[in-house]
């Protein structure tokens, strides 16, 4: 015999998923497994004799109903007389003896999630795989679903009708299951397509064996007792402050209500705003703790005489607001002597940046940590730009990742009928709406099938190439102008100031309401600009829906960009390169208060709009046209909305490092806003709404533009405009980056032993070329990355190949083992002959 | 809700975090579980006991079941609770309820969940999704709104798709590969 019926399933387990020749192998023992058991059976396998009762009897050994009755009973025969006619594969036209039948039934491909013997024995070779794994590679730590199941992770089911064996089976589960770590092997357990039973009792034996982990309540002595006691308590009182802290997890039931009327689309946006949220959280803590709290312990002497708070400072951000831990200017630029307690903890904080100067001075007079402003505000703004650059780099690769599968064109018929299905929507309506909408869709896509590319005439061509250009014009041509209507009416806005900064008798009241000008009139095109765009959108016709908002989120964004770019250009170009002509003392605080404006402004309208535009719009259409349905939640806009605000939040970090508070503010009145207007004006959109599509877009689109164009800006001012000479923590400096190498120099000067930091200073910040090796290895790495995605890509294709070409070997051996058995047949039916496995190696 | 200890022993609890691999998710559960618990008493307060520290056997019809807010109005709703009763009929006892609710939570693995989607969409059980289990399935989406026609032209089409070893059904291979590419499938 060349192979030796064991049934050690090591041999099975592979590591090598392109090992085809172990495919065979593993047919062939089945095969054999099948004859041997054909041998064993006194009574003679040949199903012909087998009665009914005899095929109760196995029913009940086998204990899974996937068995050969079952099968032949029910499932095949009706399965022949339904494909009988049409279809001529001689697979099907065959009438299959019955040991070929049993063979059938306990393919893989059968047993799959049925079997309990299946399941533990594919379970069985990942654990193993898992621990050669973690032998030879512990670094890895997931490993990938390549343990597919195919015949190869089975290999063994044959024997899934054995009792005995399954036993056997599950011993050796158990067994891999010990030599698991804890964490592994619970993964293992949770991934298991068991009942909750079974799970469990796996589980126990699995710890059990090790060693008394759980002991005899009965036979511990009292002092063990007390502390397995003291454990429980402990544990419990884990457990409740766990849920306590679970329960904090921000807006669950909220979002779990959103998503049960709505689904997974309108949820997207409001999963978008926590994480903006969250971003913003971490900026407040990140300033707060490092500027806010050690300014506001030492609090500067006040230059002006004191401002009344009017209420108009609300809407304006100025008057009261001005020198106040809010703005800029009101940061010292000396170093603050620590005295007291918080200071002392923020300045050992800050060591992370090295920004606590080793003063001589402070040196010489004992114990006394100080506080370098200037440094701590240059590396708490540093630093909490770079973390959010690493927090949103790694969510975007994240998000990639899970929206990332190789797709094709085709097979989207299928994908629609099993995947469309939103089981999250609980509600009645909604239910009723989704379904009407896969029907149109499927019914869209039938169309497309039947009559796949319809030639047009050269003139319909024409006609639509010419409407999509005139909307492109219209809504380019908007664009431009609105972004030079911004440019001329700031300048305007700006003289006006200049003008009004000469004269002293006007009342500051009217100065102030003269400012929120700029923003309103911004706002105001942000709100309706992109209705414009709608109508626009709305005269031409695109293929697919997903192009339509993808059209709509880009024109969109090029929209805000525009502006946004106009308005930095007044800020750091006009305002910031002459403070003087405005009579401004410090031209940081002007444009802190301009971005708080924005912000303001731009929440003001956002609340309008959600009036008007949602609720007013719902009772107008409802009482007026009498039309059933309910204004539509735009998704896209409503998340462009939110990033446009983001940037001015990231943008106004360093002239106000309070605005985070103020978006913080903002974004949680907006949620429960949107939440009840949603609930209460709005239906779900009718557009299919790819949502972790669109979540990778929108994340995509918060780091691309806005997070990016931010950073720019904020790093321009920080390298090369002048800062205010009279306010602010950089006073008397050219740029802002010249305190640290201030910093740096004194560092060296005083201590010879860092003078390397000053050297490094020298040669790899202010050394363009190491900037430009940095940029280059930076992209060196994305391009592996696409390199790797690119191979598994191309591993994918060759694996689903593979897939096909074991289907045919399936009928291939299937068809060979029918003929064997019908060479069989024609003998007497008392003793079968053993099948030789010679042989049947041969044929394989 | 009473006292979770009344309603479970200890070691009742340990078992029901197999399910869950982080001890935050298993803190969660042993409330969950309490809760789930309520749900549950709650379908049927005349049969459920609230002590389960014997472990009664207990199930309850899947009439009962299909009526909770979840279910209600879910066109897989009979398919899904047959698929988590032991016994295939739709009786659910309080284990197959934890598990009903465990594969369908975010938490649940995706391969899990395809397992069981996969189960859901096979409506006569024969490991297979074929022509008629897809007619059902279609049926039950569109509420019966396209003809027979149109049925019968998706169903075989999206066969064709996604069948890769050309036996004209779909077995689980064939399933998992296709739903690999629909990232929101099941969240």
């Amino acid at each position: 015999m060349a192979h030796s019926v064991s049934f050690d399933m090591r041999d099975l387990t592979l590591e090598s998923p392109v090992d085809e020749g172990v495919v065979h192998d593993s047919f062939s023992r089945l095969i054999e497994e099948q004859s041997q058991s054909l041998d064993k059976d006194d009574n003679g396998l040949e199903m012909q004799v087998l009665s009914e009762e005899d095929v109760s009897e196995e029913d009940l050994l086998e204990e899974d109903r996937d068995n050969v009755p079952y099968l032949v009973g029910s499932t095949w025969d009706r399965l022949e007389q339904e494909r009988g006619p049409e279809h001529t594969d001689p697979l099907t036209g065959e009438q299959w003896s019955n040991a070929t039948l049993k063979v059938l039934s306990s393919m893989p491909s059968r047993t799959i999630g049925r079997s309990r013997g299946a399941i533990l024995s594919q379970y069985y070779s990942r654990t193993l795989q898992l621990r050669r794994r973690r032998q030879s590679r512990p670094s890895l730590r997931d490993y990938p679903h390549s343990s597919r199941p195919s015949i190869r992770g089975y290999g063994v089911e044959i024997d899934a009708t054995d009792l005995g064996r399954e036993e056997c089976k599950k011993d050796k589960l158990v067994n891999n299951l010990q030599n698991l770590s804890v964490s592994d092997r619970t993964r293992v357990l949770k991934g298991m397509p068991l009942s909750l039973a079974e799970k469990s009792e796996l589980r126990k034996l699995a710890t059990s064996y090790k060693g008394a982990q759980m002991p005899y309540r009965g036979q511990i002595p009292c002092c063990s007792r007390l502390k397995y006691y003291i454990i429980i308590a402990l544990r419990h009182t884990w457990y409740s402050w766990l849920s306590f802290l679970l329960s904090l997890q921000l807006w669950q039931v909220a979002l779990k209500r959103v998503s049960g009327r709505f689904g997974t689309g309108v949820l997207s946006y409001f999963v978008f705003l926590r994480t903006l949220l969250l971003f913003n959280v971490f900026l407040v803590l990140i300033t707060g703790f490092f500027l806010v709290i050690p300014q506001a312990v030492h609090p500067s002497r006040r230059t002006g005489p004191a401002v009344a708070f009017t209420g108009l400072e609300l809407l304006t951000g100025g008057g009261y607001f001005t020198d106040s831990v809010m703005y800029y200017g009101y940061y010292a630029n000396s170093t603050l002597n620590g005295s007291c307690q918080p200071t002392r903890n923020n300045s050992r904080d800050s060591n992370r940046t090295d920004c606590s100067p080793k003063d001589p001075g402070d040196a010489g007079g004992g114990f006394h940590l100080s506080y370098n402003m200037p440094l701590a505000y240059f590396f708490t703004i540093g630093m909490a730009f770079f973390i959010t650059c690493i927090i949103l780099v790694y969510s975007m690769s994240k998000s990639f990742g899970q929206s990332f599968r190789v797709d094709k064109p085709q097979g989207s018929l299928a994908l629609k009928v099993f995947c469309s299905w939103d089981f999250k929507v609980m509600k009645k309506s909604s239910v009723k709406l989704q379904s009407e909408n896969i029907s149109t869709q499927l019914k869209e896509l039938l169309s497309e099938l039947s009559s796949p590319h319809e030639r047009k005439s050269v003139l319909q061509r024409l006609a639509r190439v010419s409407v999509h250009l005139l909307a492109w014009t219209m809504c380019v041509g908007s664009t431009a102008a609105v972004s030079f209507a911004v440019h001329y009416f700031s300048e305007y806005m700006h003289n006006d100031l200049k003008k009004r900064a000469d004269l002293t008798t006007q009342s500051p009241l009217e100065k102030e309401a003269s400012l929120l000008a700029l923003p309103v009139v911004v706002s105001g095109i942000n709100l309706l600009l992109p209705g414009f765009f709608n109508t626009v959108a709305w005269m031409e016709e695109y293929d697919s829906l997903s192009m339509h908002t993808h059209v709509a989120i880009f024109r969109n964004l090029m929209l805000k960009v525009s502006v946004l770019a106009v308005l930095c250009y007044h800020w750091l170009g006009r305002i910031a390169s002459n403070p003087p002509g405005l009579n401004l003392e410090c031209w940081e605080n002007f444009v802190g208060q301009e971005l708080y404006r924005f912000l303001l402004m731009d929440f003001i309208f956002t609340i309008l709009d959600t009036f008007f535009g949602e609720f007013l719009w719902k009772l107008f259409s409802q009482k007026a046209l009498k039309r059933k349905r309910k204004p539509v939640f735009d998704i896209a806009r409503n998340v462009l909305e939110l990033i446009y605000g983001q940037t001015l939040a990231w943008l106004g970090v360093l002239f106000a490092p309070l605005l985070p508070v103020v978006q913080v503010l903002k974004l949680l009145l907006l949620f429960y806003m949107k939440k009840a207007s949603l609930m209460l004006n709005c239906q779900a959109p009718r557009k299919p709404w790819r949502a972790s599509q669109m979540t990778t877009l929108f994340i995509s689109l918060l780091c691309f533009p806005s997070f990016v164009g931010a950073a720019v800006c904020v790093t321009y001012t920080m390298w090369s405009i002048k800062p205010s000479g009279h306010c602010g923590p950089f006073q008397n400096l050219t740029t802002m980056f010249q305190s640290g190498k201030r910093w740096v120099q004194e560092l060296a000067d005083n201590h010879p032993k860092m003078a390397w930091l000053a050297w490094m200073h020298t040669y790899l910040v202010e050394n363009p070329l190491f900037l430009f090796v940095a940029a280059g290895i930076f992209l060196v790495v994305i391009y592996f990355h696409t390199q790797v995605v690119d191979g598994q890509r191309k591993i994918i294709c060759l694996l689903q190949e593979q897939i096909e070409s074991e289907g045919e070997d399936k009928k291939f051996l299937i068809r060979r083992l029918q003929a064997i058995h019908e060479q069989r047949r024609p003998r007497p039916v008392q003793r079968p002959t053993p099948l030789g496995s010679e042989r049947l190696d041969e044929n394989v | 809700m009473g006292n979770k200890q009344t309603i479970f022993t200890e070691e009742q609890l340990d078992a029901y975090q197999v399910r869950y691999s982080n001890t935050f998710i298993a803190a969660k559960v042993n409330i969950l579980q309490s809760q789930l618990h309520g749900r549950y008493h709650e379908l049927a307060p005349h049969l459920v006991p609230m002590d389960y520290t014997n472990n009664p056997d207990v199930k309850l019809p899947l009439a009962l079941i299909i009526n909770m807010p979840e279910l209600k109005e879910n066109p897989f709703r009979n398919r899904i609770v047959e698929s988590f009763s032991e016994d295939g009929l739709g009786n659910i006892s309080f284990n197959d309820f934890v598990d009903m609710f465990s594969v369908l939570s975010e938490t649940a693995p995706r391969e899990l969940k395809a397992i069981y989607a996969f189960k859901i969409y096979d409506f006569n059980t024969d490991n297979f999704i074929c022509k008629e289990d897809l007619e059902k399935t279609l049926n039950k989406l569109t509420r019966e709104e396209l003809t027979p026609e149109e049925v019968n032209l998706v169903c075989e089409k999206a066969i064709e798709e996604a069948d890769m070893d050309g036996d004209n059904k779909l077995c689980f291979t064939d399933f998992e590969n296709m739903i690999s590419r629909a990232p929101d499938f099941l969240r």
